[in-house]
């Protein structure tokens, strides 16, 4: 029955590496949010472009990325591009995979938010002389930034659960793979991972505090 | 000088100008009254090439504004326009609504740029209210500022679309006040607007358009004390 002996001491020791495999967490979640941010806005760009080949690479990106799995699009980074002879670290994989999700989720954000604003505003640059990339740059994408505020935040907290599927592609150094290790050793698995989803959820408590806080920083509008 | 020749232009089977000529002189104030769809609006739009025309020619100082080889951007800069819809920038300060442009388009230093939309913004009546976000200006204030922003980019031409139109019957004089100014001061202007007195006041000539077709053309005291055609009279006697 239950005969189940808790050990928290034991698996407390191991707290110092778990925190090692939080910071490296957070990194591949920031990184994954810096390419799938900047990608998001490129993929906004090409909606708008007017090119209909532009348009479709968009809108298969933002379908792929959210109508399949991120476990998925992870797996494909790295044993897909494998097959093709492209082998990539499973940090870099993981990255690659999670800024791949983001970028999908973020510019259909975006693309709502862009409804928010009303054309008049890129009349009003391009009469000023803007020129179209101009007026989006100064005039529309600051306030889509800022519409797309929460959304954003709600993706990074996204980004960080999602490093726990870094599993599949051997990632051992981030949160996740850190506990399953030290797991593997000691079966301490109840602690081991009690203290882990701790960990995230600290992480993740954090981020979205900070975020607020910024946002009453950046906006004052 | 703005030189329009026999400008056609139609949205779907809808043509809006038909064949319009006209043309406005150096520091001349030109304003145009006619009723709702009367194509008087479009016809400011094509003027600095926001909108494309399907035929007739637009010359500004020679340059004709809907050829290909014309760099739009650059043009543009000669002519500022206001519209109806102040289109304040609402993630910038007062101050930086009128600065960006300059900044951006003009390639003008910050100092620079920040001395001119500051004494643009006093000429306006908002000097106090630089570091301000438009979401705490009334519809005059923003519109006042609107015309800053416009003013420093210093332009040759200005047009003004209905500028009044959104506003608070309160608000409108303050705005028409800045548009006196800048008519007494010798900017070249064209004002589409619905305020009678107003184009009665400040215009050397006034234009009347009618279904796309620029109808009567006079100075105001012949205009409005004579009028020639039948539907200007009708449109007048309906405005007072």
């Amino acid at each position: 029955m239950f005969n189940y002996n808790f050990r928290w001491a034991q698996a407390m020791a191991s707290l110092p590496r778990m925190l090692e495999g939080a910071l490296v967490t957070l990194e591949v979640a920031l990184l994954s949010m810096v390419i799938g941010i900047s990608i998001a806005i490129v993929l906004t760009l090409f909606r708008l472009s007017g090119s209909r080949i532009l348009s479709a690479v968009a809108a298969t990106w933002v379908e792929i990325a959210r109508n399949t799995p991120a476990l998925f699009q992870i797996y494909m980074v790295h044993f897909g591009l494998g097959g093709f002879g492209i082998h990539l670290s499973p940090y870099l994989s993981l990255l690659i995979g999670i800024a791949f999700n983001n970028a999908g989720y973020l510019s259909e954000n975006f693309r709502g938010a862009l409804k928010g604003i009303p054309e008049t505003q890129t009349r009003s640059a391009r009469s000023l002389g803007m020129t179209p990339i101009a007026a989006f740059r100064y005039v529309v994408m600051p306030q889509m930034l800022r519409i797309s505020f929460l959304p954003m935040t709600n993706q990074m907290v996204w980004a960080i659960l999602m490093t726990s599927l870094g599993t599949v592609v051997a990632m051992n150094t981030d949160l996740y793979g850190v506990t399953s290790d030290l797991n593997a050793r000691t079966f301490r698995t109840f602690e081991l991972f009690a203290i882990a989803a701790m960990i995230f959820y600290l992480i993740t408590k954090t981020v979205t505090l900070s975020a607020r806080l910024l946002a009453a920083r950046l906006f004052r509008y | 000088m703005i030189e329009i020749e026999n400008v056609r232009k139609s949205f779907g089977a809808l043509e809006v100008l038909k064949g319009i000529d006209l043309t406005v002189a150096k520091g001349e104030v030109l304003t145009v009254i006619g009723g709702s769809g009367s194509g008087k609006s479009t016809l400011l739009t094509c003027i600095n090439g926001l909108e494309p025309i399907d035929s007739g020619r637009i010359l500004v100082d020679g340059i004709e504004v809907h050829a290909r080889s014309t760099n739009l951007n650059q043009l543009r800069r000669k002519i500022g326009i206001v519209f109806q819809q102040y289109n304040a920038f609402p993630h910038l300060t007062v101050l930086e609504n009128v600065m960006l442009a300059q900044r951006k388009v003009l390639g003008r230093p910050k100092a620079e740029a920040e001395a001119e939309a500051v004494r643009q913004l006093n000429h306006v009546g908002l000097g106090d209210k630089l570091t301000v976000y438009p979401s705490r200006l009334s519809g005059g204030q923003q519109q006042r500022m609107a015309i800053a922003r416009a003013l420093a980019m210093s332009p040759d031409y200005m047009l003004f679309d209905e500028v009044t139109s959104a506003l608070d019957p309160q608000l409108v004089g303050e705005v028409l006040d800045t548009l006196r100014l800048l008519a007494s001061e010798g900017m070249t202007m064209i004002c589409v607007t619905h305020e009678m007195k107003f184009a009665r006041e400040v215009s050397d000539r006034v234009a009347f358009f009618h279904q796309g077709v620029m109808a009567e053309i006079a100075p105001p005291a012949q205009l409005f004390e004579a009028p020639e055609s039948p539907d200007l009279r009708k449109f007048l006697a309906a405005t007072h």
